[in-house]
């Protein structure tokens, strides 16, 4: 199982992000949980300064706009 | 990062696509542009209204600017989008953590516009930056001129007023940006941030490593694509609106009107602007064509620019959001410097033109 956490303070994009990590994890197979990191606080500590950012298992992946869906399968496949 | 060095065949087939692509609707979109004005006239003679009648006025502004804005929007800000992929945040910070109050004002306040910057991540922005040993004034340079110096509100003024007062106003509203960091800078109100702000240190990112550089220029392209989707989505209504209403000024309000109310005559009038701006909030596409219409009506370009720069750089919204990091008092501060420097702008101008 696969920890991913998406940090953003809750702007359209950022919403748009979760929807694209959990619906690419289901077309792939693979068992996630997705938190939704929204305080501020949290979001400087994990060393993300564009929002949405997304980390897996702890390690940061992805930082500022919308991930690129191939990229996305790829982080979750790997 | 080195990359296996094997299949680069086919992506330069597809740089070049891309390149043609891009290059044959640049031509396309100049000649269409070239053409809105006729275009405009012509479906104002469509219409059961006398041109020279205020309906008729009102309405050849209304359809001359709105392709005309779309269009030069899509332009500037897919051009925009291809640049800031080369820029990051991260990249900013660690080019700026490095240098002095002074140079690295100017430099925060000229990578502000070139960054790729949301208001929704104004705070991690803040904290990153704060935390990695950038000075306090220096941050405030860069997120005084991100907003306010941004690929709308130039596109626009280029599009409505001219390129003389866009430039003018990139310019200046570097400017502000460089000399209200700078003062921020010196009165060292370190102190005033929240506290848990201080105590935090964020660790160095990761990202870079892993996204870098080795974006293609199809991928770019596409980033310039997504920023323009992105853009309109936000911001295609305040310029229908916009516009609708300098329409209106336009056709109906009488000449002259505004020289009295607006002119550079009336001294209160700059500082009414600034303050009329702070609590408006719409961003760059609905203010500059009303601008336009104000100036059209003989408004002074000072106090118009004063009233644009203070609706786009002192917004409500961004205050509240910078609330999280910042004590009242150190907001206070941002907004009287931010403030009078934008006043200052616009006596200089109106004594200058």
């Amino acid at each position: 199982m696969k920890d991913i956490k998406v940090y953003g303070p809750g702007c359209k994009r950022c919403e748009t992000t979760e929807a694209m990590v959990k619906e690419a994890a289901q077309k792939l197979g693979v068992d996630v949980s997705v938190e939704k990191v929204t305080d501020p606080r949290a979001i400087a500590m994990a060393g993300v300064m564009s929002t949405p950012g997304i980390s897996i298992d702890g390690k940061l992946v992805h930082s500022g706009g919308l991930p690129d869906g191939k990229k996305l399968e790829g982080w979750l496949a790997g | 990062m080195s990359l296996p060095v094997s299949e680069p065949q086919p992506k330069s087939h597809e740089s070049l696509l891309w390149n043609l692509g891009v290059a044959a609707v640049a031509v396309l979109w100049w000649l269409i542009y070239k053409q809105l004005s006729p275009l405009a006239e012509w479906l104002v003679s469509l219409l059961p209204v006398e041109r020279s009648s205020h309906t008729g006025e009102a309405l050849a502004f209304f359809f001359y600017d709105v392709p005309k804005v779309m269009m030069l929007l899509t332009g500037v800000v897919f051009a925009m989008g291809v640049v800031r992929s080369f820029f990051s945040p991260e990249k900013t910070r660690a080019f700026l953590s490095g240098k002095r109050e002074g140079a690295g004002n100017v430099l925060a306040s000229c990578l502000g516009v070139l960054t790729p910057f949301c208001s929704c991540s104004a705070v991690p922005l803040f904290i990153g930056f704060v935390s990695a040993g950038i000075p306090l004034g220096v941050t405030f340079s860069f997120l005084i001129a991100a907003p306010m110096v941004n690929e709308v509100a130039l596109a626009l003024l280029v599009g409505l007023v001219g390129w003389k007062v866009a430039l003018t106003y990139l310019g200046f509203g570097l400017g502000v940006a460089i000399v209200a960091g700078w003062i921020i800078g010196k009165l060292r109100l370190e102190g005033w941030l929240q506290d848990w702000v201080r105590d935090i240190h964020s660790g160095a990112t990761t990202v870079e490593a892993i996204e870098g550089d080795h974006l293609t220029l199809a991928e770019r392209y596409r980033l310039g694509i997504e920023a323009v989707r992105e853009i309109f989505a936000k911001v295609w209504l305040w310029i229908v609106l916009g516009i609708a209403a300098g329409a209106l000024i336009h056709g109906y309000v009488p000449e002259n009107l505004m020289a009295e109310i607006m002119g550079a005559d009336a001294w209160w009038s700059v500082p009414a602007a600034v303050v009329m701006g702070i609590p408006m909030y719409t961003n760059a596409a609905g203010v500059i064509p009303i601008v336009e219409a104000l100036l059209g009506k003989g408004a002074a370009l000072g106090t118009v620019l004063a009233f644009m720069m203070s609706v786009i750089a002192l917004s409500m919204p961004e205050m509240l959001i910078l609330r999280q990091v910042l004590t009242l008092r150190l907001i206070a501060v941002f907004i009287g410097v931010v403030a009078s420097g934008i006043l200052a702008v616009g006596y200089l101008f109106n004594l200058l033109f």
